[in-house]
């Protein structure tokens, strides 16, 4: 063992050919994943200066900060995370990079009407959320650490969870009570309860997965697990109750307990899990739907968006215009009109993408999506230890679940629920939760990786 | 455990693959269907970037619709300085409604994106300049056309004014009109509220009458039988009996004459002095002696049944196949009732066809298109027009002796109240009837001067006018016609 730092298993992947190309692929798609990016920034600069195109001023600097963020998470997992997946970041900074053009695109439709420019604090943003993924795989050195202190993750999630329900710090914003006012700037904590409770979830089935997978009792024709083996399962349908209720946040809510049933299922193996998860979301989703307008608002403009465009079908039904107006090759990034979708930088970002880059840019975009999430569960499949499985595969469903929700949302596949576009919504909670997202899953391979070199 | 992960794996793959799915529906199956909502304002709003040529009358001065830039979303607003005046030639420009009349048919020029002007715009693009729309320059005369406003009144009809000599449209008049500016605003409400109330209004504001509606001429049509009398070899002179009433073979039934006597005294009456009178048994007569096929092919060579091209959208004037005329039949076609349907302005193309030697020049509202910079872009010409029946519908000596005829109708006939002072008006009047106890639809058709017309002109009055079952083309049309016309002589 040589006398550089870090543990001898760090030495050992160094002197891996297979971490080394890894790290070598990383870099290279995060410089095309940048290539990307400022072609996109040039286009859309050029776009708005149509009567005698000029490159965007800001070219340089916007690429010179890419490549700095890059060369600086790339650092991090080369020399921290070795043999980590070297898709994982590239995919995310592409996702990134572009959105980040979309909302300086959507600052140059809302300059007309006075609005505040959003591009330069979603790079402020950015910059954090370099920050913390690099810093993430500093701290998380292993990510069995986190088995360790599971109960105060799991409490801290939900300590964040009821934040924005205090008086002074916590803000409503459209009707849904999710915001903390810290500081200047608005922080939605649910994002990180997400993570948090994930990592609790995959802890806490990776410890009792004995228990919950013995079917013990019969009901007839079932075999089910002891009436014991029921308390999770109930304490997340209420906890995901409790969100919708106090919260009104039916995407955090659906997402919370689809998570854990999904990953109840994935310890266990039972489907019994799944059939009694579908019938208790049944059950909430038959009560949100009879007791809240904003349900029964949201699910009648899904079935009828038509007769309701000029009230409150509206921005769905913008948002079909603008993917139908974009139709396969798009109208071209610059020449659309994504201010006519309210709110389009956040929740609705996916639809402005598909008028300006048509069926072409979401299949590009679901395609990274579709990457991402097979690289994350390939990193379960492979990893060797049953909490960073259970994690690393909740992440990922936690990933797509909130991909599919919001984009079939938008294009209205299912009905509508309020949740940003991993990575390409306006929005700093949900660009730092994700890279954390990232880095776990970067570091649960790059500890699986090391595992397999000894 | 990896075999979990493996299946939810599979499961989130699916999910993928139904958005995909959902996606390629909207984007490619739905995606026109999306595009050209009327809802969607995304297609017009590149549309309103376009400064939209402005529509001329034929002074090339007077405008009938421009464009205002705005602040708002829309950059330019489409008004209509005189909207209610000209809305049926112009028709509108709206965002919840599209586009109707010359703002439909001449769209491709007036947002300056016609095949003639590739070129250029090639070359504006190169250049970056912005494109702007060409102005259209119609053939319409204000002066006349404020004459056939005031003439009408508030009496629900139409009216069309030719230059025969060109086919130039001078005026193109209907009653009830509506008012294109609440139509192209750019207040969504305010459209939609304007558009239900012209639905709601059984006047029927926004139907160019003088266009889309197809009236029996009555005895207006009577100059057509003429013409085919008169290709029959049938002279002005020969004279015809005058019964009270004339028999229809197969039938119990009989044609009588307005106010129910004779025509001239129960003596023989002559076709001319037939005409000049508007004698219903006469015409019964000729229907039945020359038969359905010398009628049909007349009334074909004016350009009935036929499918000719106008600059606006146009609803064909028509006749049965003389197939379907049995002789009843062919004597009602023969004095323009039955399933005889004319346009007004089908009605003032044979006053011009008359007037014009025989020759039907065709039909233009629009005579030339022009850049921002005055260059021609597109000009439509006099032509002469060909609707393909075998010949033409009069010859020279036809149409002389025809317009004898008409002439004679306006110095001592039914037409006396279009007379003009110093100039020789060659007319016809005409009052269908429409239905037991219902007002008949009053006409009146002519030409001036009688030797080389300047104007020709066809108006219908519905519902008699409102002066009951008494109406006659002679009192009712006949002054309206003449105010057009001492309107469209007057004109430089």
């Amino acid at each position: 063992m040589t006398a550089v730092a870090g543990s001898p298993r760090d030495a050992a992947a160094r002197r891996s050919p297979i971490a080394r190309r890894r790290a070598n692929t990383e870099l290279g798609l995060l410089v095309l994943a940048i290539v990307v990016a400022l072609c996109a920034y040039a286009i859309v600069g050029l776009a708005q200066t149509a009567d005698e195109p000029v490159l965007p001023s800001g070219l340089l600097a916007y690429g010179g900060a890419l490549a700095a963020l890059g060369a600086a998470a790339h650092l991090c997992t080369r020399r921290l995370a070795r043999g980590g997946d070297p898709l994982l970041l590239p995919l995310a900074f592409l996702v990134n990079g572009l959105g980040l053009v979309m909302v300086r695109r959507i600052d140059f439709a809302n300059a007309a009407s006075g609005d505040p420019p959003l591009a330069p604090t979603q790079t402020v943003w950015t910059v954090a959320a370099i920050a913390v993924f690099c810093a993430t795989l500093i701290v998380i050195r292993d990510h069995r650490v986190l088995d360790r202190y599971r109960y105060l993750i799991g409490a801290s999630a939900i300590v964040l969870l009821l934040l924005p329900l205090l008086p002074v710090i916590g803000r409503e914003v459209n009707g849904a009570r999710l915001w903390l006012r810290v500081a200047g700037f608005s922080i939605q904590p649910g994002e990180f309860a997400k993570l948090g409770l994930c990592v609790f979830f995959a802890s806490y089935l990776a410890d009792k997965r004995p228990l919950l997978s013995v079917a013990t009792n019969r009901l007839g024709p079932l075999m089910v697990p002891p009436a014991r083996a029921f308390g999770p399962i109930a304490v997340a349908w209420v906890v995901s109750l409790g969100i919708l209720i106090f919260q009104r946040d039916l995407g955090l809510s659906l997402l919370f307990f689809g998570v854990f049933v999904v990953l109840l299922y994935v310890a266990t193996g039972r489907l019994f899990y799944v059939a009694a998860g579908v019938l208790l979301f049944g059950s909430g989703a038959w009560f949100a739907y009879s007791t809240f307008a904003h349900v029964q608002t949201r699910i009648a403009i899904w079935l009828d968006v038509w007769s309701r465009v000029q009230t409150d079908g509206y921005q769905l039904a913008q948002s079909l215009f603008a993917l139908g107006t974009g139709g396969i090759a798009g109208v071209g990034w610059g020449q659309g009109r994504p201010d006519f979708i309210p709110f389009v930088e956040t929740d609705f970002i996916f639809s402005a993408f598909g008028e300006e880059l048509g069926l072409l840019g979401t299949t590009a975009l679901l395609l990274a999506y579709f990457l991402l999430v097979g690289r994350g569960f390939s990193v379960a499949v492979r990893c060797r230890d049953d909490f960073g499985t259970l994690l690393a595969a909740g992440l990922s469903i936690l990933f797509a679940l909130q991909v599919f929700v919001i984009v079939g949302g938008v294009t209205r596949l299912i009905p509508l629920t309020g949740l940003t576009l991993p990575f390409a919504s306006y929005g700093g909670s949900s660009l730092l939760a994700n890279y954390i997202l990232i880095a776990l899953l970067v570091r649960i391979s790059a500890t699986t990786a090391a595992q397999e070199e000894r | 455990m990896t075999a979990q992960v493996r299946r939810v794996a599979v499961v989130m793959f699916l999910l993928f693959g139904a958005l995909f799915v959902n996606l390629n529906y909207i984007q490619v199956l739905q995606a026109d269907e999306l595009a050209n909502d009327p809802r969607n304002a995304r297609g017009l709003i590149r549309e309103y970037e376009i400064r939209r040529g402005l529509i001329l009358a034929s002074d090339g001065q007077t405008p009938l619709a421009t464009s205002e830039e705005t602040d708002g979303r829309l950059r330019f607003l489409r008004r209509y300085p005189d909207g209610p005046l000209y809305g049926h030639i112009t028709g509108y420009h709206s965002l919840v409604y599209g586009r109707s009349q010359l703002e439909a048919t001449f769209n491709e020029y007036l947002v300056g994106s016609a095949p003639e002007a590739f070129a250029r715009n090639l070359a504006d693009l190169l250049a970056g300049r912005e494109r702007v729309g060409d102005d259209v320059v119609t053939t319409i005369v204000p002066s006349v056309q404020q004459a056939a406003r005031d003439a009408l009144g508030d009496r629900a009809g139409a009216i069309a004014a030719l230059d025969p000599s060109t086919g130039e449209v001078l005026a193109l008049w209907s009653t009830p009109t509506y008012d294109p500016n609440q139509l192209a605003s750019h207040d969504r409400d305010q459209i939609v509220a304007y558009w239900e109330q012209t639905e709601a209004d059984p006047g029927n504001p926004r139907l160019n009458r003088a266009l889309r509606s197809v009236y029996p001429p009555g005895s207006t049509f009577k100059v057509v039988t003429a013409a085919a009398a008169l290709r029959a070899g049938v002279s002005p002179e020969q004279t015809f009996p005058d019964p009270l009433r004339q028999d229809l073979p197969l039938t119990e039934a009989t044609i009588g004459n307005f106010g129910g006597g004779t025509c001239n005294g129960g003596a023989p009456i002559t076709l001319a002095r037939a005409l000049q009178v508007s004698c219903n048994t006469t015409f019964a007569q000729l229907g039945l002696s020359l038969g359905a096929e010398a009628l049909v092919a007349q009334a074909e060579e004016f350009g009935f049944n036929a499918d000719w091209e106008f600059q606006l959208p146009l609803e064909p004037s028509t006749i049965p196949a003389a197939a379907e005329l049995d002789e009843p039949s062919a004597a009602q076609s023969a004095i323009g009732q039955r399933d005889v349907r004319a346009t007004p302005l089908q009605m003032a193309m044979i006053a011009a066809t008359i007037g014009n030697d025989g020759t039907t020049m065709r039909p233009r509202v629009v005579k030339q298109v022009n850049d921002f910079a005055g260059r021609t872009v597109a000009e439509f010409g006099p032509e002469p027009i060909d609707f393909g029946a075998p010949g033409p519908a009069l010859s020279p000596a036809e149409a002389e002796t025809l317009t004898q005829m008409m002439v004679s109708v306006v110095e001592g006939g039914t037409g006396r109240n279009a007379q003009i002072p110093g100039v020789q008006v060659a007319g016809k009047t005409g009052t269908a009837q429409t239905g037991e106890g219902r007002p008949p639809t009053v006409w009146f058709t002519a030409f001036a001067p009688a030797d080389a017309p300047r104007v020709a002109v066809a108006v219908v009055v519905e519902e008699g006018g409102g002066v009951g079952d008494e109406a006659t083309g002679g009192a009712v049309a006949a002054p309206i016609a003449r105010a057009v016309m001492e309107a469209a002589l007057a004109r430089p």
